[in-house]
């Protein structure tokens, strides 16, 4: 097993974890300042013209690496990328100096409207092309190199002639952008669509990875009564995405972390040990990485 | 079939609860799936009407979870945010919720829920607006008194000023706590000044005539413009003034031109 040559490493740590920031744990963190590789927040809820979300990211930004995570670009959308908003992400990004900067392969505006989700494109060289021609200019814009995540979904397109595994690897070569691998996407897709985590990551682009998140699903059912997984931010890791972890430090060697929970917030401390067991995995498998393995 | 196609047709469903998963979309067993294609429409749904129970946290309080999700889900449903800076989607709840309100058989009293509401939405602006120093009573008392009369102010960017026709500030005030809210002491309509001078959002009710004072100096009027157009013998222009400056409402001082 040959760990990948990356070609995006961030300006942090490559054992860095870090968790998503939330207001509710501002006094916890900066009263008991924890060792942690890096802070990760959505750049939308800091497009304000000021106030206390500022002056609390300013003070978080003081002592630890930030990571800057777009959710609203709409990136993957036919329409020209709104400029207004390019605008404001490229100026959070000069106020607050992020380690990295990322955003979804998915589209959220439509006809003006914004849907505040993340919806899913169809995989063709059309849409390839116009990814592409939107990460140019967001890379332009922000003067840096951006990370773009694999997304969850829960339908596919007819249309497709691409597999996503492919359509990112091509993104990434297009335009020099790198990956940010999302380990709870990756399952909850292959389980919504039927095919095995462990080929897709086979598959995956891992050279391009600069960062990747773990987060907890919910479960559902669909029309014909199949597993449905939701990208629900709302709960711990789950031991199968632990497992996909593992194997994917063993391929990527160390990498940086990000926990993901965004709704039904934990306490910080429940927050903590979550992040504490990812540098813990990530540590065991870089160490199984390094080993020599049996019989090969 | 062209990209545009695909997403237009993606948003017109979504859009629509009683329409068909777009015909292009497929489930595991290669055909659209309604169960599958309605968690987007959720999260759309889940995400908006979320977004205005955290800005409306005593509206939601004072009409109670069914009513307000109600509420919010019909607005959301009609009003799509047109930027994905979500601090400012539902500003233009309030009348929305007030009308919805009124439309209801038998519905409840709640001639107070939309001042409530529009209190609630100008603190969620103060909150987010610009930082900015502000004027102290110490650059008040540089002025010379031949300066005073023709002085103007300029607001900070966090002030509001509010009129309501309820004592809204008042049964606001009461739900800032846990326990069960007290009813106003009396029904009587209340202005209320709201400032952010540094990171706290604070909300004062205003004395009589005040409202107005502030108003016209925030309009322009000099001092004295102000003072007079209060029309009262007793209005004490100064102590009003200093009460501007001491809220934080105020962000520079402008002095006159002594005459």
């Amino acid at each position: 097993m040959t760990k990948a040559n990356r070609r995006h490493p961030p300006s942090l740590n490559l054992q860095a974890v870090g968790v998503g920031f939330k207001a509710e744990h501002f006094d916890p963190i900066v009263e008991t300042r924890p060792e942690l590789g890096f802070f990760e927040v959505h750049a939308e809820n800091y497009m304000g013209a000021g106030g206390p979300p500022h002056r609390r990211l300013d003070a978080i930004r003081e002592r630890y690496p930030l990571s800057l995570h777009g959710v609203g670009l709409s990136i993957g959308s036919p329409e020209p990328l709104d400029k207004t908003h390019l605008q404001r992400l490229a100026a959070v990004a000069k106020r607050f100096e992020p380690a990295m900067v990322s955003e979804h392969l998915a589209w959220s505006t439509h006809d003006g409207a914004f849907f505040n989700d993340l919806l899913p494109l169809p995989y063709t060289y059309e849409t390839l092309a116009r990814v592409s021609d939107h990460i140019d200019e967001v890379q332009n814009a922000l003067g840096r190199t951006m990370l773009l995540e694999n997304p969850s979904t829960y339908v596919v397109f007819a249309e497709s002639t691409l597999a996503e595994t492919d359509f990112l690897r091509e993104i990434a070569r297009r335009t020099g952008c790198g990956v940010l691998l999302d380990l709870n996407n990756v399952f909850v897709s292959a389980t919504n669509h039927g095919y095995d985590p462990y080929r897709y990551l086979a598959d995956f682009p891992l050279q391009a990875v600069g960062e990747i998140h773990l987060a907890g699903y919910s479960e559902d059912a669909d029309d014909a009564g199949l597993s449905l997984l939701i990208d629900a931010h709302n709960s711990p890791v789950r031991d199968a995405v632990w497992s996909l972890y593992a194997e994917a430090i063993r391929r990527l060697g160390a990498t940086p972390t990000l926990i993901e929970w965004d709704n039904d917030l934990p306490s910080w401390p429940t927050l903590l040990s979550e992040a504490r067991r990812a540098e813990r995995a990530m540590g065991v498998a870089t160490a199984q990485a390094s080993e020599p393995v049996d019989g090969v | 079939m062209a990209f545009e196609t695909t997403t237009s047709a993606f948003a017109a469903a979504l859009a629509d609860p009683a329409a068909s998963p777009p015909a292009t979309t497929r489930g595991r067993l290669g055909a659209p799936d309604a169960r599958r294609f309605s968690v987007y429409r959720n999260n759309v749904a889940v995400g908006l009407i979320g977004a205005l129970e955290a800005r409306y946290p005593v509206s939601r309080r004072i009409v109670g979870d069914d009513l307000f999700r109600a509420m919010a889900r019909a607005f959301a449903s009609s009003r799509k945010p047109r930027s994905p800076v979500m601090i400012a989607y539902g500003e233009d709840f309030p009348e929305f919720a007030a009308a919805y309100v009124a439309s209801l058989e038998a519905g409840p009293n709640l001639a107070h829920l939309a001042d409530v509401a529009r209190l609630e939405n100008a603190w969620v602006e103060a909150y987010h607006a610009e930082d900015a120093p502000v004027a102290t009573v110490g650059d008040l008392s540089k002025l010379s008194p031949d300066q005073l009369p023709g002085m103007r102010i300029e607001f900070h960017a966090a002030a509001r000023l509010l009129r309501f026709i309820t004592p809204a500030a008042s049964i606001w005030a009461s739900h800032q706590c846990g326990a069960e809210p007290a009813a106003p002491d009396r029904w009587a309509g209340e202005d209320a000044l709201i400032t952010r001078p540094d990171c706290d959002v604070s909300v004062r009710l205003l004395p009589p005539l005040a409202y107005g004072f502030a108003w016209r100096l925030r309009e322009g009027a000099t001092l004295v413009e102000a003072a007079l157009a209060a029309d009262d013998p007793e209005f004490d222009p100064g102590g009003h003034l200093v009460g501007l400056v001491e809220s934080g409402a105020v962000a520079s001082i402008i002095p006159g031109s002594p005459s």
